[in-house]
């Protein structure tokens, strides 16, 4: 009775915000989830409950495999994205720490992507990536360097590779802040030690630093592998929506363009389970993590 | 794993002593200056193209020639721009500061609970509450379509505020329990506590005045992120009543869309959030860091 | 507790504040009974079909005093931007006053869904029913009603050409039927130039439509969409290898460009030919271009592929009166003038005088009443929008794979998914 007159205020006052979650996040899910189970596949509504017929139809009988090609787009684009920003904000992050005259500028630049939004973005890289002779091909071209040059996202096979391209420049910062907060982070005494051994330069990063960048960078994988499963904005802004460059989140757009709900509601529920897979493991361990302190 | 979160907003500022370096050769400070020169080149590219088409009069766009500086400088591109964009840029103010007022007062108590007056089983909830940032917002978005229509709230801007705020709850809930776990002993708590003072009489006498960091950086954070949304306002919104990413779309997607105007109203759009990101760069970054790692 | 309830009144109210600061001025459009404005909701913001709209609106101010136009119109992708943000607003309760529609097929999804109302009453009261065509009566009613007003009527089987590029290649007549058109497409091609213009999605499915009026008949086309054809007859099969060939004579950056970023192309001199609607004769004409040719596309004959926009009155339109004056006036005589000499298409009605009109849409118009009819499925008068947006997906697939079986494959697929249900 006396440990609740102590817990029970501060319950109380997060009991708002508690409600309207589980309203908002998971019931609603769990309604996304029952139409998606559901045949609503016209605005004439649902005609009854037909269990997991939509997924297994998205992966079966889509028309042209419309569901696994947006898959392969994501994947593509995930996966360039990725690795684009860690090697990026990681290069970045080790400049400044190797000391640069003016860092604070450096930083300031390398990051302001990240206050741009994709729609305002979008317009500036739709005209850089012209397929045609416009954009970065002119300065390809201009550089002697016309081998470079190419179709940029309409290439039917890479497409998307160039699609996150965009992604990266913005996100890149953003990585490399998470570094040089790691980087800064790391104990003096542990330099002072390796130094001290006698290590080089080259042996203090590879044993020494790095290894305590690993928490940091399973982050900042995190966070832009799932940034990069609910791209949307910038897809819509560069390409439009179109089969070329269609991941889930536009494919979800295009289906409720149609009114076809329970589509769009499988669809949705797939790509909340993708985030899921990746983010449901990370919270128990930093909970975990943070328990063990 | 609280390595960065628990860094305090000014973590990247923090200068330790240039790392040890045994052999100063010539070549590695060059290729090192080289290095970062090239990718500042790089990054602002884009900025420098947005800037000079945006200043260009409508017969010199074309593809061939677009990396030069106008022959004649013009702003008839932004006032063409900013009648476009003009009643959708104020309303986006009416949608993003209450936006970040909100959800930062909101978030300010839920941090406290979750870190200072914490009760059996506060760390599944956060958990859950935590979760909740993650989701793909499609994920909801057709019944919350449903529920906003049959509530009577007005749609447009009034809808994104109540949307935005409800899902801003789980990031400044994050931001404040960081900081307010780094920030706040134990023991001033405990010493309230022994003068008898309720949860609220702590919070608001003890805590909310040393709140202001953690304050700067919610709404900083919600304000951004309500500035830039597009996927809430393309499902909750049109162009008659939403914010300015919408109208951006509309005037750069436009059929012959006229690439000055694009332009200029890409940089119109992007100036509010840029201007805070300049003035309020190292509170910016700490609504980043804090918003991408938990403790 | 005094704190928080302090607080959250406070809350509150900073947020009852600002959201009524909101409302205040986001809600110009009016909601109270007595409004006077007609907010008309179009993809219609540039070039001819600006103009176009700019003239029924004089007309709607002669006819509808005390009333007043607001535009809506939303630019982008021929509809596509406006429809998604229509089916928003339709979802959202917040429908504006009349919105434009193709008329058809597409519009059976509003139909369906309940958005519009019923209109059958005032097509006697206003004597449209005599003023158009029996055979386009047919096609608006559904279960014994008609639910919208047709402005226009478009042709989409039409190729446009840049006169001296062509004659710069030596071609010296329009092609009549296919060989002929790829011997005049090689001409282009050793000439350097791109010889045929084209741009993403649904612009290669009228293309594609174009091949398969020539491949199939007008008969059998027609039926491909009403379910009589199946898509598995060798005419189709015919009709992509055909359109596969044609692809290889376009620009290769074309699942980036819009249609005007196509028309563009022709207007510079850097392609010869383009197939598109004849909204582009307007088009052409608004910027100022004037060395085009047209030629129905080679081997169709002279079967006509119509389209038509249409308006409705929306359920829940806020200011019902106002929207009947303004589909009164699209019906009326004055208005299908007004509008139609502006954008390029032909009226619906019967009784205009095509002495009124330019040159290309007198040929248009002695077509429309001659020429066998066949309906757009890019434009919505053939399919559904599901089915729409199914055949563009196909064809952006094939765009970058040309993947024949694949193409057939889908497009039977989606005849099973969206042609029969009723």
């Amino acid at each position: 009775m006396r440990r609740m007159r102590q817990w029970g205020p501060g319950l109380l006052l997060l009991s708002p915000s508690l409600i309207l979650l589980a309203v908002f996040v998971y019931g609603l899910i769990a309604w996304t989830a029952k139409v998606s189970l559901s045949d609503e596949h016209n605005a004439r509504g649902s005609k009854g409950f037909v269990g997991l017929q939509n997924y297994v139809d998205l992966f079966t009988k889509d028309i042209n495999d419309r569901f696994l090609h947006s898959l392969k787009n994501l994947l593509i684009f995930t996966v360039v994205f990725l690795v684009g920003t860690m090697l990026l904000g990681l290069l970045w992050a080790f400049l400044l720490e190797r000391g640069v005259k003016g860092e604070g500028f450096f930083r300031t630049v390398y990051l302001f992507p990240m206050a741009v939004s994709f729609v305002a973005s979008g317009v500036v890289w739709r005209w850089l990536m012209n397929p045609a002779d416009g954009g970065l091909n002119a300065v390809f071209d201009g550089f002697g360097l016309g081998f470079l040059q190419n179709t940029w996202w309409t290439n039917p096979d890479w497409g998307m590779a160039a699609m996150a391209l965009p992604a990266v420049w913005q996100l890149s910062g953003y990585v490399m802040a998470l570094f040089l907060a790691g980087f800064r982070g790391i104990p003096q005494e542990l330099r002072e030690a390796a130094a001290m051994d006698g290590a080089s330069t080259y042996r203090l990063y590879r044993n020494v630093i790095f290894p305590q960048l690993t928490p940091v960078a399973l982050s900042a994988l995190i966070i832009v592998g799932h940034m990069s499963m609910k791209m949307f904005d910038l897809i819509m802004s560069v390409s439009g929506a179109q089969w070329l460059t269609e991941v889930p989140a536009v494919y979800v757009w295009q289906a409720l363009l149609t009114s076809d709900y329970s589509k769009a509601a499988a669809i949705s529920i797939i790509l909340l389970l993708l985030v899921a897979v990746v983010i449901v493991p990370y919270l128990i361990y930093t909970n975990r993590a943070e328990k063990n302190r | 794993m609280t390595t960065v979160a628990s860094a305090p907003p000014t973590g990247l500022e923090k200068r330790s002593t240039p790392p040890p370096s045994k052999r100063r050769g010539i070549v590695g400070p060059i290729i090192k200056y080289a290095l970062a020169i090239f990718f500042l080149i790089v990054v602002l590219m884009p900025a420098y193209v947005l800037v000079v088409t945006s200043f260009k009069a409508g017969n010199e766009i074309g593809v061939t020639g677009q990396w030069n500086l106008p022959s004649q400088w013009t702003v008839s591109s932004w006032g063409k721009a900013w009648d476009a964009l003009q009643p959708a840029f104020l309303r986006t103010f009416q949608l993003a500061i209450p936006v970040a007022l909100i959800s930062s007062l909101v978030g300010a108590a839920n941090g406290f609970v979750l870190s200072r007056w914490r009760f059996p089983g506060a760390d599944v909830v956060f958990t859950l509450i935590l979760f909740g940032m993650f989701i793909p917002y499609q994920a909801v978005m057709i019944p919350l379509r449903e529920i906003v229509t049959s509530i009577n709230i007005q749609p447009g801007i009034p809808t994104l505020i109540l949307v935005h705020c409800i899902y801003g709850i789980p990031i400044c809930t994050l931001i404040f329990r960081n900081y307010y776990a780094t920030t706040v002993p134990e023991d001033l708590i405990e010493a309230s506590r022994m003068d008898g003072a309720g949860l609220l009489r702590t919070f608001g006498w003890i805590i909310l005045p040393i709140s202001i960091p953690g304050f700067v950086v919610t709404i900083i954070w919600q304000f951004t992120s309500a500035w830039n949304d597009y996927l809430f306002a393309i499902f909750l919104s049109n162009t008659r009543n939403g914010p300015i990413t919408i109208a951006l779309n509309a005037l750069a997607g436009a059929q012959s869309p006229d690439y000055a105007a694009s332009m200029a109203g890409a940089l119109i759009t992007s100036l509010p959030t840029l201007v805070v990101y300049i003035l309020l760069g190292r509170w910016f970054i700490g609504g980043l860091m804090a918003g991408s790692v938990k403790s | 507790m005094r704190f928080t309830r302090r607080a959250a009144v406070a809350a509150v109210g900073i947020a009852a504040l600002l959201t009524a600061g909101a409302c205040g001025s986001g809600d110009e459009g009016g909601d109270g009974s007595g409004s006077t404005k007609v907010e008309v909701f179009t993809w219609w913001a540039d070039g001819g079909e600006k103009a176009g709209l700019d003239g029924l609106v004089s007309a709607f101010g002669t006819a509808c005093a005390g009333q007043t136009f607001e535009n809506g119109a939303v630019a982008g992708g021929a509809g596509a931007n406006a429809k998604s943000v229509l089916a928003s607003r339709l979802q959202q309760n917040d429908p504006p006053d009349t919105f434009q529609a193709h008329a058809g097929a597409e519009l059976l999804d509003y139909i369906d869904a309940g958005q519009v109302e019923d209109i059958s009453a005032d097509y006697d009261s206003w004597g449209l029913k005599q003023a158009f065509p029996q055979g386009l009566i047919d096609n608006l009613t559904v279960d014994g009603k008609i639910y919208s007003v047709p402005a226009n009527i478009h042709r989409a089987n039409v190729v446009w050409s840049n006169k001296k590029v062509t004659a710069a290649a030596g071609i010296t007549t329009d092609p009549k039927d296919l060989t002929e058109f790829f011997a005049a497409l090689d001409k282009l091609k050793t000439k350097g130039v791109t010889p045929l213009a084209i741009g993403k999605d649904w612009t290669q499915l009228m293309l594609f439509e174009s091949v398969l009026i020539t491949d199939l008949g007008p008969e059998k086309f027609t039926g491909l969409w009403n379910g009589t054809t199946p898509w598995t007859d060798p005419g189709v099969a015919k009709g992509i290898a055909d359109f596969k060939r044609l692809l290889t004579y376009t620009n290769k950056d074309r699942d980036a460009l819009d249609w005007t970023d196509a028309e563009k192309l022709v207007m510079d001199g850097k392609a010869g030919y383009q197939l598109m609607g004849d909204w582009e004769a307007a088009d052409l004409d608004a910027k100022g271009f004037k060395d085009y040719g047209f030629f129905t596309f080679p081997g169709n004959g002279t079967t006509f592929q119509w389209l038509a926009d249409s308006f409705v009155l929306p359920k829940g339109a806020k200011n019902a009166e106002g929207t009947k004056c303004w589909l009164k006036t699209v019906g009326s005589a004055e208005g299908q003038k007004a509008f139609n000499t502006k954008k390029g298409s032909i009226p619906a009605r019967t009784d205009a005088a095509p002495a009124d009109y330019p040159k290309y849409q007198q040929a248009a118009m002695a077509d429309w009443k001659s020429a066998k009819q066949v309906p757009s499925c890019a434009h919505g008068a053939g399919c559904s929008q599901g089915w729409q947006g199914a055949a563009n997906s196909a064809l952006g697939a094939y765009s970058t794979k040309q993947d024949d079986a694949a193409l057939t494959k889908a497009l039977v697929a989606a005849a099973e998914q969206f042609g029969k249900k009723k």
